[in-house]
């Protein structure tokens, strides 16, 4: 009998140092996956199918595109409050570039196509290196710089459309960016991937990764070991904005028209994304892997909570509260391996 | 030393002025081949401006700088790198969420079309450690090293371009005297390398060890350069201060009173079991290296670390894992040991920050607290001319002294000064010692944690040695010596396993 207490208080013990382990290495995402599925496997036969872990794949997408940019901020110790309203004027712009480009010359498609999508770009590049001048060139707080731009560019957008959406670009981009496929694989999870394994080796395998870590981690040694800091924030600031845009063309593919109002809520799903996939909030801290993973795990949770016919407030009570858990992990995660007590 | 050849670095006439202050004021400064140099003087004697410059973190506003016969034009880090001068100030430029690898390499990633070259970086990282003969696990996380891991850190990664001047602004101050003699020993060898080495410290005794020349400075003004050898403690002091300093320890009368604190097995972070008394009209001073417990033991007593286990009785009551506040009302006074991020608020002024001591008796903007603000700083003998000016611009002692003056806002029964003259002048350093005196003296109960084991002993009535979370020894009047007290630093109590 006490051997036994004994033998199972020690797992015990084990288990919690297991868990602190996984904590420090991966972050809060094991744990929170575990909870979904086992709450939703439970909840709905529908759940744990092949076809809805795949339809939640496809969906994730465009969260997964947003939140890598997100995270590359994040690295840098900021925020990017404007990428929903990016993708906003991304999508109006998109669109309102591809009719007046009909306009002119009907009937080249591609070509029509690649002025939308190019122009779109430009302006979010813009918006990127706004950000970017603001923070890094005059000290602007990321937090306020990015919320005034995120009105900026929402506010261009509606005063654009007067709020209708913009539509009668050619079939051919909603049929090739929104529903076709290449090799039997949708075009925008193949986009997603190609984004994914593109951030990845610029953060892991060049100069240019290591200084985004190094502002972050501390930006006065990043100064003093001779990285341009300046630059490197407007950089981050840029890809966030140009990501976003390409999660914006993707989106106006989707649904067929030019809407100022895509994207609302994506800048807090994307934060929370990154959070939850163990992006730290002070900077220095994050794997592409765990981006990639929690923005698939904040579309399974939706889709969970849809079987579960769960109404979309509560659905945003839940994500509001899970993004301050994540936070709150990720304070005692930072405790833990930085050693600030 | 090869005195033929030129300095390695030469400044002439260097000047500094800020609005209002002149921070130097026309210092020539050469520094030789091989050669250790010490920066001495007080806090704001321009010690910090000097190194600044020549380490490219400040231009001057006039004067101008040879490094090894090529003019400086442009003053920025970079550049002073490039030339061979690399500084290792206190604050470490290290990225602390970065590998020990990453660090080494930063800013300077060996890469071939901005893609990183592992292997290359791997084999930099190798080599700049063995030229210093010592090894650190380059895959480490930096945050994970003890701070004269990270110092060494530091130099290896000052030696990445090809060093010719390394500038130390107060290596040993956060130390273990292991870690100090390793420092020494890569200072040799980098002297033997033909390498001139900047040094600053307040630590006489230490550097007169390694010392080749020492150079003085008062007042942004350079008082002279003089062979280390021969010089005498007294000499030096007096030329710093421009006073002839008797002991600079104060004699502390010993009233005696009643027991304030009893600590009863408090076991913490960093702390196991620790049992002790402070008793009123006495100074208790707590010695041990860096991280032996003697500073975490009150930082739980405070409130401000959680508490394990053990009970705490302040004046008799239970005030056991008490929060902060309420151990400051019942009457115990914390002076932190960080300045900068504990102590003060930089961007208010001197006299506000005094007042933050006081907060709860009365008006903070009224005559009374005027008067009662200058009778403060008279007490810890701050200028009241600086009472206005913001705790950003003064000078390390002076930020010192506001941050003493916080304690007399109230009258409390317990005084803990944690490192009470870390980083600041021996002229400052006499003054907080009579305000140390004259407290004791009262009849308040006053406890010294220091890792400085002379100011800890010269100090104290009583003397609780720390080592290993635990109290090692408890040594009082005569007994307290340096032999007596140096053993039990390294000693574990074996009843307590």
């Amino acid at each position: 009998m006490s051997v036994e207490t004994t033998a199972s208080v020690r797992t015990n013990f084990g288990a919690v140092r297991a868990a602190k382990l996984v904590l420090m290495r991966v972050g809060v995402l094991p744990f929170f996956l575990v909870a979904a599925l086992v709450v939703f496997t439970l909840a709905s036969s529908q759940f744990l199918t092949a076809q809805n872990i795949v339809n939640v794949a496809r969906q994730s997408v465009y969260l997964v595109l947003v939140s890598l940019g997100q995270m590359i901020v994040l690295l840098t110790g900021g925020f990017d409050l404007a990428v929903g309203t990016t993708i906003a004027l991304t999508s109006v712009i998109s669109a309102m570039t591809m009719i007046s480009v009909m306009a002119a010359i009907p009937d080249s498609v591609g070509l029509i196509i690649a002025a939308g999508c190019l122009g779109a770009m430009a302006v979010a590049l813009l918006i990127g290196l706004i950000n970017g001048t603001g923070v890094a060139a005059f000290g602007v707080s990321p937090f306020i710089m990015t919320l005034g731009v995120q009105s900026v560019s929402a506010g261009v957008a509606l005063f654009l459309t007067g709020g209708v959406p913009v539509t009668g670009f050619p079939h051919a981009f909603g049929d090739t960016f929104g529903f076709g496929r290449i090799f039997g694989v949708p075009v925008t999870v193949a986009i997603a991937i190609i984004a994914i394994a593109v951030v990845a080796v610029f953060l892991y395998g060049t100069r240019f990764g290591r200084h985004l870590y190094a502002v972050g981690g501390n930006v006065k040694a990043a100064k003093l070991s001779g990285i341009n800091t300046t630059s490197t924030l407007l950089i981050a600031y840029a890809a966030s904005a140009l990501l976003a845009s390409i999660d914006g063309l993707l989106l106006t593919a989707r649904v067929e028209s030019g809407e100022a109002n895509l994207g609302g809520t994506i800048a807090l799903q994307s934060i929370a994304a990154c959070v939850i996939g163990g992006v730290s909030l002070r900077g220095g801290i994050g794997r592409v892997e765990g981006v990639v993973l929690g923005a698939f795990f904040i579309v399974l949770i939706q889709n969970g909570m849809d079987l579960m016919q769960i109404g979309s407030y509560m659905q945003m009570v839940l994500l509001g509260v899970l993004l301050i858990m994540a936070v709150i992990v990720d304070q005692i995660r930072y405790r833990l391996l930085v050693g600030v007590n | 030393m090869a005195d033929l050849q030129k300095p390695i670095v030469e400044g002439r006439g260097l000047t500094k002025r800020y609005p209002g202050v002149v921070a130097l004021d026309h210092v020539d400064f050469a520094l030789e081949a091989g050669e250790v140099h010490v920066l001495f003087g007080e806090n704001g004697a321009g010690k910090s401006t000097l190194i600044s410059i020549l380490a490219g973190a400040m231009t001057p506003t006039s004067g101008s700088v040879e490094i090894a016969g090529e003019p400086v034009t442009v003053f920025t880090v970079r550049n002073a790198r490039k030339l061979g001068v690399s500084a290792v100030f206190q604050e470490f430029s290290l990225v602390p969420t970065q590998t020990v690898l990453e660090n080494l390499v930063l800013g300077e990633e060996p890469a071939f079309a901005g893609f990183l070259r592992r292997g290359e970086g791997r084999r930099r990282a190798e080599a700049l450690f063995a030229a210093l003969e010592r090894g650190i696990d380059l895959d480490r996380t930096v945050s994970q090293l003890s701070r004269g891991e990270q110092q060494l850190v530091e130099i290896a990664k000052a030696m990445r371009s090809d060093l010719r001047v390394l500038i130390l602004d107060e290596p040993t101050a956060s130390l273990t005297d292991r870690e100090t003699e390793i420092l020494f020993g890569l200072i040799a060898r980098l002297k033997a390398k033909g390498v001139g080495v900047i040094y600053i410290s307040h630590r006489i005794h230490e550097f007169q060890r390694i010392a080749d020349r020492i150079t003085v400075l008062r007042d942004g003004r350079r008082l002279g350069t003089v062979p280390a050898a021969g010089l005498s403690e007294e000499e030096l002091l007096a030329m710093m201060t421009g006073r002839v300093m008797g002991a600079i320890y104060p004699q502390i009368g010993r009233p005696g009173g009643p027991e304030v604190l009893r600590v009863e097995g408090l076991s913490a972070a960093g702390v196991a079991c620790a049992s002790f008394a402070i008793r009123a009209g006495e100074v208790t001073g707590f010695a041990g290296l860096v991280g032996s417990g003697k500073s975490r033991v009150w930082r739980a007593v405070m409130g401000l670390n959680r508490t394990l286990a053990g009970k705490v009785l302040l004046n008799g009551k239970d005030m056991t894992g008490a929060r902060t506040y309420a151990v400051i009302a019942a009457g115990v006074h914390y002076l932190p040991p960080d300045r900068k991020n504990e102590g003060l608020v930089l961007a208010s002024s001197a006299s506000d920050n005094i007042a933050l001591g006081m907060l709860g008796t009365g008006s903070l903007r009224g005559r009374r607290a005027v008067e009662a603000i200058a009778g403060i700083a008279k007490a810890v003998g701050l200028d009241p001319h600086l009472l206005r000016r913001l705790v950003s611009q003064l000078s390390g002692g002076n930020q010192q002294k506001v941050l003493f003056g916080k304690g007399f806002g109230r009258d409390y029964a317990l005084y803990v000064f944690d490192e009470p003259t870390v980083g600041v002048d021996m002229g400052t350093r006499a003054q907080l010692y009579r305000v140390i005196k004259s407290l004791a003296e009262d009849g308040k109960a006053v406890v010294v944690i220091s890792s400085d084991l002379q100011e800890a002993m010269n100090l104290s009535h009583r003397l609780l040695v720390f080592s290993a979370g635990q109290i090692s020894a408890e040594l009082e009047g005569d007994e307290i010596n340096e032999g007596a007290v140096l053993p039990h630093f390294f000693e574990r109590k074996k009843d307590a396993a």
